[in-house]
C-alpha cells in the first residue's frame, strides 16, 4: 500500500468538477451545513410516531368502549429490553393486533413492531398504512434487528395466517406453530418469549365458511364469509367488528438458556419450546373460557 | 495504493472521476483508462486507451503496462441506456475477459476493485427491511441487467477463491444522487411531478455521488479484500423525497404498472425500466455497517443525499443544464503528455 494520504474532505468547493455535461464549472458547493432536511419521522422501519399516534387517537374509543379490553398481567411485559410477544390469532381480519399493540403501548409507553406476512406489502394503501403504523414483514433479519441490536418489543402470531383463517366451529383451538420459528427469533436475539392468551377476538368477526376458489383469483390468503358481512353487508361487514369482550392474559415469560446469535438451534430443542409454549397457551385459554360468562360482556 | 492503475470505463461518469482522484496522487505513477468512448473529463496524465465494448485487447493492455491494481467501473447499471444484447456485452463478456487477464500465469495484478450494484438484492415484497452483504435476494433475477450483475458476481467469487494472492473489493452501491449524476431516479425527480405507484410509499436508501467516489478511493487506499454495501444512513420515503425537492407527485396506477409505463418510456417522457419501478414499489435496504468498520466515513446521510440533489436542482434551475465544452482530442492530449516540446516541471 502506498502512502496515506489525508483523508480528502469531499468539499473541495474550489476545485472544479465534471458537471451534467462535462463542462468545468465550481458546481460543486461546500456540503450543506443547514438542518436535517428530513420532513417526516418516517423510522427505517416505516413506521411513523406521527401516524401511529394518529391511529391510537382513533384506535382509543374502540379499544375502550367497544372492546372493552381487560389485561390480566401486563408487568410480565419487560418494561426495558427486547422481548418477543406471542398470541393466539383470530377473526378473519384479525383483531387482536391492534387490540394488542394499542394496549401495550398505552399502558407501558414502549412501542410493539408487529411482525406480518409480507403479503401485506403488496396491497395498495393497505400495506402502506400497516408500515406506518407499526407494521414490520416477518423476516427473521428483521426480527433479529428489532429484538437483538435495538432492544425493542415485537410482536408475532405463530399460527401465520392459520389462525385467523379457521372456521367459528374451530374457535380457540390454536393451529400448528409453524416450525418453531418464533422461537428460533427469540433464542438468536437472545431475549425472552412473552406469550399472551386473548380471548373475544374469535367472536368479534366469527367466519362461517371460506371461498378458497374467489381467494385464489383476487390473489390474497384467503377469502372468508363473515357472520359480520350477514349481519351488515359486504362492504360494512369487513370493517365492523361484532363488540365482543375482550380479556388478555399474559403469561410467565419463557428465557431460554442458550447463547445468541448461534447460525443453528437444534431443530428437537426449537419444535419443543414451540409446542410447550402452544401447550401453555391453549391450557390458558381454555382457563378463561371456562370463566367467561358471556361473549360480550365477559 | 497501487503504483501502476487502469480504470476500466475511463469515458464514464465514475470513470472519470476516479481518474481524476487518482490523478491527485503522486504514489500513483501510471493511470491507464479503458473505454469504448473518450473521456468527458480533462485528465492530465491518465493514458487513454480506446477498446471495443467486451475488453478484447485487456489481456494484451495489461501484460504491456504490468498494471498491479484494476479499478472496474464499467459495469452498466442503468437498463435505459443501451439495448440489453450490449449491456451483456459491457457487464459479463466484459468483466470475464478482465478476470481472464488478470488472472493470467504471470500477471502482475495484485487488487482488483469493482463498482457493483445494490441491484444484485433485487427489490421484492419478501425482502427483509435491510440487506446485510450475505443476504441472498429473495427472488431470482428477472431483469436483464439484474442477471448480468449477478453473473458478473458469481464470476468475481470464483475469482477470488482461484487467485487467493489477489485483492478483490466488490462494492454494492445503493441508488446514488449528487449534483451531477443522471439515473432513471433523477430524472424521474426531474420530472415536473414526480410519479409514484398508487398506494405504495418506499423506503429508499441513497449514497452520494462523492462518496462513491471516496469509497472506491478508500478500497484503493487500504487492503479490504470482501464485499461492501455502500449506501448512507437511514432510508426516506420516495413522497418525502419528493417533498425535498419540492415537487408534487403524479400517481402511476399499482397493476400492470410496466404496462401502463411503456408508452410513456417510447416517448421519452418517464424512463422507468422495470428494477426501477420494482423499487418504486418495494424499496430497498443495505446495511452499509461493514465499510464503516472497515473505518470509511461517509459524508452524507442518504436524506442528505438527496438534499444535496434537490440543492444541485434548485441552481440548475435558475443557472441553466452547462453543456459539455470539454472534447477529446487524441493528438492535442498526445502532445501535452509525450512531446518533447512541453517543458515538464520536475516533481
Amino acid at each position: 500500500m502506498g502512502v496515506e494520504k489525508p483523508t480528502p474532505t469531499p468539499t473541495p468547493a474550489t476545485t472544479p468538477d465534471a458537471t451534467r455535461g462535462g463542462e468545468l464549472v465550481p458546481l460543486r458547493r461546500p456540503r450543506a451545513t443547514a438542518a436535517d432536511p428530513r420532513l417526516s419521522d418516517v423510522d427505517e422501519w416505516g413506521r411513523s410516531e406521527h401516524m401511529r399516534e394518529l391511529a391510537r387517537q382513533l384506535y382509543d374509543p374502540i379499544y375502550r368502549h367497544w372492546f372493552r379490553v381487560e389485561w390480566d398481567g401486563l408487568e410480565k411485559i419487560p418494561r426495558h429490553g427486547g422481548a418477543l410477544i406471542v398470541a393466539n390469532h383470530a377473526g378473519a381480519i384479525p383483531s387482536d393486533a391492534p387490540v394488542i399493540m394499542h394496549g401495550v403501548e398505552q399502558e407501558l409507553g414502549r412501542p410493539v413492531y408487529g411482525l406480518a406476512d409480507h403479503w401485506f406489502k403488496t396491497v395498495p394503501v393497505v400495506g402502506t398504512m400497516w408500515s406506518r403504523t407499526g407494521g414490520v414483514a416477518a423476516h427473521p433479519e428483521n426480527a433479529y434487528r428489532l429484538l437483538r441490536e435495538q432492544q425493542q418489543l415485537v410482536l408475532v402470531f405463530p399460527e401465520g395466517g392459520k389462525g385467523p383463517a379457521k372456521t367459528y366451529d374451530e374457535r380457540y383451538r390454536l393451529r400448528r406453530f409453524g416450525r418453531g420459528g418464533f422461537v428460533e427469533m427469540a433464542m438468536r436475539a437472545g431475549v425472552p418469549i412473552v406469550p399472551i392468551a386473548v380471548v373475544g377476538a374469535e367472536e368479534s368477526m366469527p367466519i362461517l365458511f371460506r371461498v378458497p376458489s374467489l381467494a385464489k383469483i383476487l390473489g390474497v390468503p384467503y377469502m372468508p364469509v363473515t357472520a359480520n358481512h350477514l349481519a351488515f353487508g359486504p362492504l360494512l361487514g369487513t370493517v365492523l367488528y361484532f363488540p365482543a369482550k375482550f380479556r388478555l392474559k399474559v403469561l410467565d415469560p419463557v428465557s431460554f438458556d442458550v447463547a445468541p446469535d448461534q447460525e443453528r438451534y437444534s431443530k428437537s430443542r426449537v419444535i419443543d419450546e414451540a409446542e410447550d409454549i402452544r401447550v401453555k397457551l391453549q391450557a390458558t385459554l381454555y382457563e378463561m373460557l371456562a370463566a367467561r360468562k358471556s361473549v360480550w360482556f365477559g | 495504493m497501487g503504483a501502476r492503475v487502469l480504470v476500466t470505463g475511463l469515458g464514464t461518469f465514475w470513470g472519470g472521476r476516479v481518474a481524476q482522484t487518482l490523478e491527485a496522487d503522486p504514489t500513483v505513477e501510471v493511470i491507464v483508462g479503458l473505454d469504448r468512448e473518450a473521456p468527458k473529463i480533462p485528465l492530465e496524465r491518465t493514458e487513454f486507451v480506446k477498446a471495443d465494448q467486451s475488453y478484447s485487447i485487456l489481456s494484451r493492455i495489461v501484460k504491456a503496462t504490468q498494471v498491479d491494481t484494476i479499478v472496474h467501473t464499467f459495469l452498466v447499471v442503468d437498463s435505459t441506456r443501451m439495448s440489453g444484447r450490449t449491456l451483456h456485452e459491457i457487464n459479463v463478456i466484459g468483466t470475464m475477459n478482465l478476470l481472464a487477464a488478470a488472472g493470467a500465469a504471470d500477471s502482475s495484478v495484485r487488487k482488483i476493485v469493482v463498482k457493483s450494484s445494490a441491484l444484485v438484492y433485487g427489490s421484492s415484497h419478501q425482502d427483509p427491511v435491510w440487506f446485510r452483504e450475505e443476504t441472498p435476494r429473495s427472488q431470482s433475477p428477472r431483469t436483464r441487467v439484474e442477471r448480468s450483475l449477478c453473473e458478473v458476481e458469481g464470476y468475481l467469487s470464483d475469482f477470488a477463491e482461484d487467485n487467493p494472492h489477489v485483492s478483490v473489493t466488490l462494492l454494492r452501491f445503493a441508488n446514488v444522487l449528487g449534483t451531477d449524476i443522471v439515473t432513471p431516479l433523477t430524472k424521474a425527480l426531474d420530472l415536473p411531478a414526480v410519479p409514484f405507484i398508487f398506494g405504495y410509499d418506499p423506503l429508499l436508501q441513497f449514497v452520494e455521488e462523492d462518496d462513491v467516489v471516496r469509497s472506491i478511493e478508500f478500497t484503493l487506499r487500504h487492503d479490504v479484500p470482501g464485499i461492501f454495501n455502500v449506501a448512507g444512513d437511514g432510508r426516506l420515503p420516495w413522497s418525502e423525497v419528493a417533498a425535498i425537492c419540492n415537487k408534487p407527485q403524479v400517481p402511476l396506477p399499482p397493476v400492470l404498472t410496466n404496462w401502463a409505463v411503456a408508452p410513456f418510456s417510447r416517448l421519452g417522457i418517464i424512463d422507468l425500466p422495470p428494477e426501477t419501478v420494482a423499487l418504486l414499489r418495494y424499496g430497498r435496504g443495505i446495511d452499509n455497517r461493514r465499510l464503516k468498520q472497515a473505518g470509511f466515513d461517509y459524508g452524507y446521510t442518504a436524506a442528505g443525499a438527496v438534499e444535496s440533489f434537490a440543492r444541485a436542482q434548485r441552481l440548475r434551475r435558475t443557472v441553466g443544464d452547462s453543456r459539455p465544452a470539454y472534447t477529446y482530442d487524441a493528438d492535442v492530449e498526445a502532445f501535452f503528455r509525450h512531446s518533447p516540446a512541453v517543458v515538464r516541471q520536475p516533481e
